[in-house]
């Protein structure tokens, strides 16, 4: 028989990460770019940095996720990387044709000291009289700042830096909306849609990270925001980002500079001055209501009675579930701004989140879930810059009665025989991780439910009589 | 060809229509989106299943994530290999240095989980700012006792075959230093399986009916002190050659220990195997047990296989795999099913793999080293493929398109070696053929 996966049983801090309970920055980057109608990703550096993070998103999205590589080789470590990003974006070109070139630099690129944004110059330079040359975005997304999540961020940055111009007011909305499923997104844009929203979404990848089932093979899968549309960002008459954490993890353990770069929707406020709305992401009835009423406010509009009807009837579910979470302990990890999302609903469902915790590193995760926790938010146990191990010995410490985050969590649960509710990103030990819903009501539905039916599993499981109705 | 690469067209060959010879080993080429992965890759799959040992990646956080527990290799004991350790490198180490993180690093994770020794990959990173990793694994290994193996894996340095390499350098540091150990009459050391789904339990049971002890493997449910032992085997058989061909050489040079590159899917190179092994050794008694052993074997399987045929006669296969003398075996496996390879490709193959593919597939196959998602999607809709065999990255292009997908990977959970695995695989590849669901895809 073989042995367990080992557990240390002294409790101590290691300087090592084990088992990271983040990913690196490119990752997000990619992600990002995947949103933009007609991009390639390209990232900056070795080859498998693509690969791994294509592989780790094909396990999640099963989907193809082609992501280009300027493939660096020792002459290029030597003396800079341009020749090979030049080649990369020739050949993405040739096989891609496409509208827009993302590149994401890696830590090699970065620690070279590679200029992407002359590089990108050169490039249009030398092939000015190429009308089949895309448009260009480039993002500084070093693996030794911060995580997958400063990466995402900090290319949502760029994207609408690069594209936003002044332009004449406009009836657009600009939605923000963090890394969400690909559900959550098509949902969040059903929702605008029905208040008549006229929104830009940065980044849309719900549909080139889900698509249908195709008859050839589309180089570029079809959808996300149009370098048409990112250009009226700068006229839109509001902005709405959901998430107070965003990229403020990128500081932790800068030498270099130590200035935070705006997020897109600051960015817009301060250049051109569209009305900023910063919201969590809408989990749960508490924050889903917050978004429900900025949009009526934008809009002018009545909320719709299909979404007041969803709020009735997850209302009437919380009353008829309430007995069975009440007082439960839960460990929340993942994205910082999931869990404080996640935290929050949990809060107003009755659970008890013992413990917060997240690889990300921005310095105000504890401050936020007291603002959204109000029940238990004082009490809990919050932690950044955490790993799965540490997170499995507090989890064998506190007890919790489940487990609530990405698949990575399963080995956890797994030990101590209790549910893991999956949620966020990855999930690579089920299917439909990009159909998961997290937002608005019935994303506050679903989760709901799934908890509330494993409360309800677990007793029926442990019990001696097996119950019919529990 | 003009859709696809022009660098790329010398290693994009059909048989009977082209007449350049294969071009491969190749460094990839920049924006071609390359299945491939990196050195570092390389090294970390081959001694990943090591369980014993504690694995540490030196560098920032990517590289350790995406390699935790990401392969099927399963241990019978310990399960260090399965924690993901790494100097998760900041800013601040990268422009101070990062030697003392890792010293500090490993010096705690000795003392805690106690391993038999440890493995640090170098990450590009590390190649970059210049630690000297060397020089803190031997400070390490002399302070501990624990051996600490660097393992020079640095992304940029090549392909994954390169890694390999790494890796063969590694455990070549470890090979002979127990010099104690007696061998058995008949013994040999598997190299280059890694005991993914329990495959190397399968292998064992085999050899030991024969009456052959297996010393080491070489990774597959893998420990350290049967790694310092192995050179006294008295013969290395080498599955996954791209991979471990460079330990086989070496043991060759300085031990003087002989090998042979077998292959244990599909029935002819399952017993051909075996055959060699016994074939070997000189003993009448190890021939007449292998024979006895593949005809008990071929006796139950050959009917167990002929319903799974009847449905998959004359249906087409389209390959990509890491290695290419995997390939092979594949393309004789399939043709027991009654299938026909249509596409075979490989990630880091050689000359005279791509030589035997090409003289044992049809006319009209594709071959192709080091293929991209645009090139393999058309050349499974050209050749009207049925089936896909290959990894995660090639899964989404034949489910996207309508094809059924065998996993043949280093995540797999099915063991597909040996004779059970040539059913397991008959199963795997008829429920993926026969699903109902491809009738709701247009093709």
């Amino acid at each position: 028989m073989a042995d367990k996966i080992p557990v240390l049983k002294e409790r101590k801090n290691f300087v090592a990460t084990r088992n990271a309970c983040k990913v690196c920055s490119p990752l997000g980057g990619s992600i990002a770019y995947k949103g933009i109608k007609g991009c390639v990703p390209v990232i900056h550096g070795g080859q498998g940095c693509a690969t791994y993070i294509r592989r780790y998103l094909i396990s999640h999205y099963k989907e193809p996720v082609d992501i280009a590589s300027s493939n660096f080789s020792e002459e290029s470590t030597i003396f800079g990387g341009e020749a090979n990003l030049s080649a990369a974006i020739q050949n993405v070109i040739t096989q891609y044709k496409p509208e827009v070139v993302g590149v994401c630099t890696t830590c090699l690129a970065e620690t070279i000291g590679d200029d992407i944004g002359q590089a990108l110059r050169n490039y249009k330079a030398a092939n000015a009289d190429d009308k089949s040359i895309p448009e260009f975005v480039y993002s500084s997304t070093p693996s030794y700042q911060g995580s997958h999540m400063d990466g995402f961020h900090e290319t949502v940055a760029a994207i609408t830096k690069t594209f936003a111009t002044k332009v004449e007011l406009n009836e657009k909305v600009n939605i923000f909306p963090g890394f969400l499923s690909t559900e959550d997104l098509r949902m969040l844009k059903d929702i605008l849609e029905d208040f008549e929203i006229d929104y830009i979404m940065i980044p849309d990848y719900s549909e080139t990270l889900d698509n249908p089932v195709w008859d050839t093979y589309h180089r570029i899968p079809d959808g996300g925001t149009s370098v048409e549309d990112l250009k009226m960002m700068g006229g839109a008459k509001a902005s709405i980002e959901f998430g107070p954490v965003l990229n403020r993890g990128n500081l932790a353990g800068r030498v270099k500079n130590k200035d935070l770069a705006l997020t897109g929707a600051e960015y817009l406020e301060k250049e051109f001055g569209v009305k900023k709305f910063g919201i969590n992401i809408p989990v749960g009835i508490t924050q889903s209501d917050e978004l429900f009423e900025i949009l009526s406010d934008i809009s002018g509009k009545d909320i719709p009675k299909k979404y007041t009807m969803e709020r009735g009837r997850l209302i009437d579910a919380y009353a008829d579930g309430h007995k069975y979470v009440f007082g439960k302990k839960a460990v929340v990890y993942g994205e910082e701004d999931l869990v404080i999302a996640m935290t929050s609903f949990l809060d107003e469902i009755g659970v008890e989140v013992i413990l917060a915790a997240s690889g990300g590193n921005s310095g105000i995760l504890k401050n936020e879930i007291e603002k959204c926790a109000p029940v238990h938010g004082k009490t809990t146990e919050v932690l950044g810059d955490l790993d799965f191990e540490k997170i499995n010995e507090l989890c064998i410490d506190m007890k919790p009665d489940f487990i609530i985050g990405n698949s990575k969590g399963y080995y956890i649960a797994r030990e101590l025989n209790i549910p893991i509710i999956r949620v966020g990103f990855p999930i690579h030990d089920r299917i439909g991780g990009s159909r998961l819903k997290h937002i608005a009501y019935k994303g506050a539905q679903e989760n709901f439910d799934k908890i509330c039916n494993a409360m309800m599993e677990y007793k029926q499981e442990n019990s001696e009589v097996g119950y019919k109705y529990i | 060809m003009s859709k696809y690469i022009k660098d790329r067209t010398p290693q994009i060959v059909t048989i009977g229509e082209d007449q350049h010879d294969l071009a491969c080993e190749k460094k990839s080429v920049a924006g071609s989106v390359s299945q491939r992965a990196c050195v570092f890759c390389g090294s970390r799959v081959v001694l990943y299943p090591i369980a014993d040992a504690l694995h540490i990646v030196h560098g920032p956080i990517g590289c350790a994530a995406y390699t935790w527990d990401i392969r099927g290799a399963m241990s019978s004991g310990p399960q260090l290999h399965r924690l993901s350790f790494s100097t998760d490198l900041r800013e601040k180490d990268v422009v101070f240095g990062g030697e003392k993180k890792l010293y500090s690093a490993l010096t705690e994770l000795i003392e805690a989980y106690k391993p038999k020794a440890v493995f640090v990959y170098s990450t590009c990173i590390v190649g970059v700012i210049g630690d000297d990793v060397e020089a803190v694994a031997r400070q390490l290994t002399k302070e501990t006792g624990v051996e600490v193996i660097p393992v020079m894996s640095e992304g940029f340095k090549g392909t994954k075959k390169d890694g390999y390499k790494a890796a063969c350098d590694a455990l070549m540091t470890l090979v002979g230093t127990d010099d104690d150990y007696v061998a058995p009459k008949y013994s040999i050391n598997i190299l280059g399986d890694f005991n993914l789904a329990g495959e190397l339990w399968i292998l064992s049971e085999y050899y030991k009916k024969i009456g052959v002890e297996i010393i080491a493997c070489l990774t597959g449910d893998g420990r350290i002190e049967q790694v310092r032992r192995c050179h006294k085997a008295s013969l290395n058989v080498v599955q996954c050659s791209g991979s471990m061909m460079h330990v086989a050489k070496e043991m060759k040079d300085k031990y003087d220990i002989p090998f042979k590159k077998v292959s244990y899917f599909g029935i002819e190179d399952m017993s051909d195997a075996l055959y060699e092994v016994a074939q070997h050794f000189n003993d009448p008694e190890l021939m007449a047990n292998a024979r006895a052993l593949v005809s008990e074997e071929l006796a139950k399987l050959i009917p167990a296989l002929q319903p799974y045929r009847q449905k998959l006669e004359g249906k087409k296969a389209a390959i990509y795999v890491g290695g290419a003398f995997k390939a092979i075996s594949l393309v004789k496996a399939l043709r027991l099913l009654g299938m026909q390879t249509v596409v075979v490709g490989s990630q880091t193959g050689n000359k005279d793999d791509y030589n035997l593919l090409s003289k044992i597939c049809d006319k009209g196959t594709v071959i192709v080293d080091d293929s991209n998602p645009n090139e393999l999607s058309d050349f499974v809709k050209q050749t009207g493929a049925d089936l896909f065999i290959g990894g995660v990255k090639e899964r989404p292009i034949a489910y996207k398109l309508g094809l059924g997908f065998c996993d043949h990977n280093h995540e797999r959970k099915e063991a597909l070696a040996g004779y059970v695995g040539m059913l397991n695989f008959a199963k795997e590849v008829y429920a993926s053929c026969m699903s109902p669901v491809w009738k709701f895809i247009e093709k």
